[in-house]
């Protein structure tokens, strides 16, 4: 059975996905065809990862109808996509890294000639202009000669549908060409190629058509040539004016400094990051997921150490050791994932305000009721002093994160602070924050809502691929600007005729 | 007491058989990412199993079927509860231990002490009268050959045979194999019957061969540790683990040479030192290995190794 | 080697009644005594009878019962810090022979309740060591602490059979009975009628109530429960998880140094080759049961003690073999798992 160029290779109808409550793709249709390179952009949750796990079969769609070459299709297991044909290269590599290219090549292939595989593959690794040691162990290799080594293997099992999430994060401007060069020899072999990305540049050398998501649903759809504007007004939304709910202040003395800094940390790492940020300043950090941020908040918070770089802060002069003792603690940090790396899943409320706060070493179950129903009221969380903080919903749960940060803070680091919260609880949120950190504070938040950025921050830091594209005050830089850094496109770039 | 190099060898030899199975066995069952803590309890029903099976039925094939199918069974367990029903393999393993010891000693009691069928030397013509090698290597009982088969055999399937990559994937990284298309869980617990089956070989391989009979204590108690602890620090490579079990029976074997030359000291003593000697020549070793900032030496590299990724973790599927 | 998982089961999922556990223990049990011949009421009755029977037996009962809650109060905190202390047979074995080590001092100095105390201390002192080294060895040498422990175990074991056959062994030939008694105003003394030494027994249950304390009472236990569930987080609110795991294992081996401590004062009055009882493992059983909950330690072990004892007489009444009660007890946590994973699995 073999699907022409130009005819359907999958088809969408109304898929829908709903975890809970929360819908997570509102009825997403589409076409991809076959010898065709076809591009799915949207912000971060816009349902881009969920669509692809459905493709893959990772998990199943609430309702809708999937066709392949034609037919209608149940895609349960990966196993039944792999059957099909249908493969995917993660964002994350999901290979083996201990074992060798060859063995990593060779697990479920076809037969098990190892000297016939390995011929396969080094014929195939020269085909597309790859240089793979078939004994090298796939942890040596770079994360682009990872995505490599699985495409030829996803090649090798003759895929016909081949998905790729944010193939460029993390890999080099050679390993990125030569990549695209490989994909461009597969469209024109008839496959059907899905690149799921962030950045316009690369949808537009290398998609002939380009699908927009937003919010779970299918908000724009443009082939070559593309209108940019249109895409990034599609992807972002409409560009919010004066929204601004902070007023620039003088800033005060430094807080925090990083001087070339590097780490191998994360997906992306950090690549010479030098930085300063002072007493007073609100500062967002906008960027894909991975591009650096997180890297950059855990460094900053002395969980992490950089691998070259100085970073001092104001209560202990080198973050290379952790915060000792609770009256130094000026420094805090809210990781996203809130019950996984903030919180202890099991203690209550009471006992984690316990915790952080002065306790004394003996506790009846009344110590701390009387402030913890002060808290719970102030911080207007839903729950009892004796709840555990994973009977907590995601926004009760970031309340009680919230609650935690001492009085004396001086430098609040914060991840993805608002997710889950409404619009009432965000604006509670940004008071209590503002409220904590004083005159001689300061906050750095990271954040995938660029509105939520450009109407909370004085200062933006845009990353890409560990760098810090762009970094300047929110009220002299524009959404456009912004949005095109996180595509990957510096200010002086833009000034550029598009090539 | 004058000895040999000749018997030397084939006491080493002869004495780490049973251990080899069973630390091959568990190597088998870590390299797809399930720990089976349960060894030490398995070895004594899988030894006492087939001394009774062969006492009864009068053959040492059923004897060494009986105790590989005990071995399985009690795998079969910790598949279930661990594998399957998401539960800490430590715990169900530990609890095994205990469990599977204690109903040796209950189900064996009237079989204790009693005559039964052993399983004698089967020279390999020929070749056992080769000086030195002959007596160590062809002038043994087959559960012997059985070890040496075994060692290459492991290599082989775990390195060289498709089943073997399956298997060394899933203990890598089980949620990439679940992606190609592979039934992780399911690969797990084949590992697991298949180096419990082993465990329960090497439990016969004492009552039938090396230990013949059956009592309380049998003799191989603790034997279980030892085979955990090798896997673990010969890096679960097979031959690095059967170079472990080696020099494990030749620490057994000198400590009863060594008796002759301290009279001073009791025999007792002899008898427990191999245990906490193997143990903590292997802690220092990978001590050594995992000490940061230091460098290391070629023999410290000899013994590194680096556990199945996913060791010991329950995979749970989407 | 890391196999961290949550170790406790903390969210029940659905609600498949406890009940389930003892009454799947006892269908297993059941099933293979039936198939061995045997009538499960007649071992039952020798079982209730050798435990309970009277107050002689019952006294034997929680002459078993001390050391084994002390064990098991120790293996509290090493698994509320997420630790699998699975040395604790060694710590037991250390506490024994520093206890022993003191009482064989030269005497006359002090009068003899005070070297008890001493002698308890240093018990305690030895087995606290053994569970620091079997910690640091984790922390620093990466050595996960199953077979550090492991290791120390065996290293014990060695140690109190030279001390038997050598150094200490009895006038005259040295044999697997042990040491020489120990004179008796070493001896925690049993009133007559007894078979447990009130000391003993008031040790342990104030252990029980202190340790409940520090554990549901404290900032320690608090923090401990921080560090265990959850390092990373316990990071943010300042503790560090490696220190909180120290503490945790030299508590354990406290606890179970003062176990070993009084097998030697209390029960055997002297070093003997199996001084732990097999307590140690036994503790580790009895927390498990408990799904590592303090208030119901206290019953497991009791009623795992009236196993062990009532088991005793098995073989002189009906000619089977002690060992029954250990498969009781094996099949016990065995269901617990089971039942507790198909709750885990339905949820």
């Amino acid at each position: 059975m073999e699907t022409l160029p130009g005819n359907d290779m999958i088809g969408l109808e109304e898929i829908h996905k709903r975890f809970g409550r929360v819908e997570a793709l509102a009825g997403v249709s589409m076409r991809i065809r076959a010898g065709s390179v076809h591009g799915i952009v949207g912000e971060n949750g816009a349902g881009k990862s969920t669509l692809m796990k459905i493709l893959t079969g990772f998990i199943s769609r609430t309702s809708g109808t999937i066709r392949f070459a034609g037919r209608e299709v149940d895609l349960r297991t990966p196993r039944d996509a792999d059957r099909l044909g249908i493969g995917m290269l993660y964002q994350e590599p999901l290979d083996f890294p201990r074992l060798s290219v060859l063995d990593n090549f060779m697990v479920a292939a076809a037969g098990h000639d190892p000297g016939r595989l390995r011929q396969q593959l080094l014929e195939l690794s020269d085909r597309f202009g790859f240089s793979l040691d078939p004994d090298s162990a796939v942890e040596r290799l770079t994360v682009g000669e990872r995505q490599q080594l699985e495409l030829l293997r996803l090649i090798h099992r003759r895929c016909r549908v081949l998905i790729l999430d944010e193939p460029t994060t993390g890999i080099s401007q050679e390993q990125q060409e030569i990549l695209f060069a490989a994909l461009r020899a597969l469209r024109d072999r008839g496959r059907a190629i899905i690149l799921v990305s962030h950045k316009l540049a690369e949808v537009r050398s290398l998609c002939d058509r380009v699908t927009v998501l937003r919010q779970g649903r299918v908000v724009a759809d443009q082939e070559q040539p593309l209108d940019e504007d249109r895409l990034l007004q599609a992807m972002f939304g409409s560009l919010p004016g004066g929204q601004r709910t902070v007023a620039s202040r003088e800033t005060g003395r430094p807080i925090l400094a990083m001087d070339r800094v590097f780490s191998g940390a994360g997906r992306s790492g950090l690549h010479d990051v030098s930085v300063s940020v002072a007493e007073n300043e609100v500062v967002g950090l906008a960027g894909l997921d991975g591009s650096g941020q997180a890297v950059f908040l855990r460094i900053a918070g002395g969980l992490l150490q950089p691998d070259s770089g100085s970073v001092r802060l104001p209560d202990r002069g080198r973050a290379d050791r952790p915060a000792k003792g609770r009256d130094c603690r000026q420094t805090v940090f809210l990781p996203a994932d809130r019950l996984g790396e903030g919180l202890v899943p099991g203690l209550s409320i009471r006992e984690h305000l316990l915790l952080a706060g002065d306790a004394p070493f003996f506790l009846a179950p009344t110590t701390g009721r009387t402030q913890a129903e002060k808290t719970i009221a102030t911080c207007n969380i839903i729950g009892s002093p004796s709840t555990p903080a994973d009977g907590l919903s995601g926004g009760n749960q970031q309340r009680l994160l919230l609650s935690l940060i001492p009085d004396r803070a001086r430098l609040i680091l914060l991840e993805n602070p608002t997710r889950g919260l409404d619009v009432r609880s965000a604006s509670w949120m940004w008071q209590f924050l503002h409220r904590r950190m004083g005159d001689d504070g300061a906050i750095i938040f990271a954040s995938p809502d660029l509105e939520e950025i450009m109407a909370r921050a004085t200062r933006i830091m845009v990353f890409f691929n560990g760098r810090i594209l762009l970094d300047a005050p929110t009220d002299r830089t524009d959404l456009q600007t912004v949005s095109r850094a996180i595509t990957g496109r510096t200010p002086e770039d833009a000034r550029l005729p598009a090539a | 007491m004058d000895v040999s190099p000749a018997d030397l060898l084939a006491g080493v030899t002869a004495t780490a058989a049973p251990l080899l199975l069973a630390s091959l066995g568990e190597t088998v069952t870590e390299k797809a990412g399930v720990i089976n803590l349960s060894l030490d309890g398995t070895i004594l029903l899988g030894a006492m199993t087939g001394f009774a099976v062969a006492a009864t039925s009068g053959s040492l094939a059923a004897g060494f079927l009986a105790a590989a199918a005990a071995g399985t069974a009690v795998a079969a367990v910790l598949s279930l509860i661990g594998t399957w029903l998401g539960q800490s393999q430590v715990a169900v393993g530990f609890t095994l231990t205990l469990l599977c010891r204690d109903l040796a000693y209950f189900l064996g009691t009237p079989h204790a002490r009693q005559p039964g069928p052993q399983l004698l030397a089967s020279p390999v013509p020929l070749l056992s009268d080769l000086p030195l090698l002959g007596p160590a290597l062809f002038n043994q009982s087959l559960p012997v050959y059985l070890s040496f088969a075994a060692i290459p055999a492991t290599w082989y399937f775990i390195y060289r045979t498709r089943p073997g990559l399956i298997l060394r994937a899933v203990g890598e990284n089980p949620a990439a194999c679940w992606a190609r298309g592979i039934r992780p869980r399911l690969v797990q617990t084949a590992a697991t019957l298949a180096g419990g089956a082993l465990v329960g070989l090497a439990g016969a391989g004492y009552s039938l061969a090396l230990k013949p009979g059956w009592g309380r204590p049998q003799g191989c108690e603790g034997i279980g540790w030892i085979a955990l602890a090798l896997v673990i620090f010969g890096g679960w490579h097979p031959v690095r683990v059967a170079l472990g079990a080696y020099l494990f029976g030749f620490l057994q074997i000198s400590t009863i040479l060594l008796q002759d030359l301290f009279p001073s000291l009791p025999t007792q003593v002899f008898q427990v030192a191999p245990f906490p000697i193997m143990i903590f020549t292997l802690i220092l070793i990978h001590a050594g290995r995992n000490a940061r900032g230091r460098k290391q030496r070629l023999l410290l590299r000899l013994f590194r190794g680096r556990p199945p990724a996913a060791l010991g973790r329950t995979y749970r599927q989407a | 080697m890391k196999a961290q998982q949550s170790i406790e089961n903390q969210s029940p999922g659905s609600r498949l009644p406890l009940l389930l556990i003892p009454a799947l223990a006892l269908t297993l049990v059941c099933l293979l005594l039936l198939v061995l011949g045997l009538s499960p009421l007649t071992i039952g009755r020798a079982l209730a009878s050798g435990s309970v029977g009277n107050w002689l037996k019952f006294s034997h009962v929680l002459s078993v019962w001390s050391p084994l809650l002390l064990c098991s109060c120790g293996l509290l905190f090493t698994f509320r810090a997420g630790l699998w202390n699975i040395g604790i047979e060694g710590q037991v074995i250390l506490g024994a022979i520093c206890c022993t080590a003191v009482l064989r001092l030269p005497g006359g100095l002090l009068p003899p309740p005070a070297v008890l105390t001493l002698a308890l201390l240093a018990g305690g002192a030895g087995g606290g060591l053994w569970g620091i080294l079997a910690g640091e060895l984790r922390n620093r040498g990466g050595v996960n602490e199953i077979f550090g422990g492991l290791g120390l175990n065996f290293v014990g074991q060695g140690l109190v059979i030279w001390l038997i056959f050598g150094p200490w062994k009895r006038a005259g030939i040295a044999s697997m009975s042990g040491t020489d008694l120990l004179p008796p105003h070493f001896w925690l003394q049993s009133p007559p009628g007894w078979r447990v030494a009130p000391v003993a027994l008031a040790l342990a249950v104030l252990t029980l109530a202190a340790s409940i304390l520090l554990l549901d009472r404290t900032r320690f236990g608090l923090r401990l429960r921080a560090a265990g569930t959850s390092p990373g987080a316990a990071r943010l609110f300042g503790i560090e998880p490696d220190r909180i795991s120290l503490q945790a294992m030299f508590l354990a081996g406290l606890l179970a140094g003062l176990a070993g401590g009084l097998q030697v004062t209390a029960v055997y009055h002297r070093l003997i080759p199996a001084i732990s009882s097999g307590y140690g493992y036994l503790a580790l059983l009895v927390v498990m049961l408990a799904n590592y909950r303090p208030l119901a330690v206290p019953l497991i072990a009791l009623f795992f003690a009236c196993l062990v004892t009532g088991s005793i007489q098995l073989p002189i009444s009906l000619q089977i073999d002690s060992s029954l009660a250990g498969v009781i007890q094996g099949a016990c946590v065995l269901s617990a798992l089971l039942v507790y994973g198909l709750r885990k699995e339905k949820s």
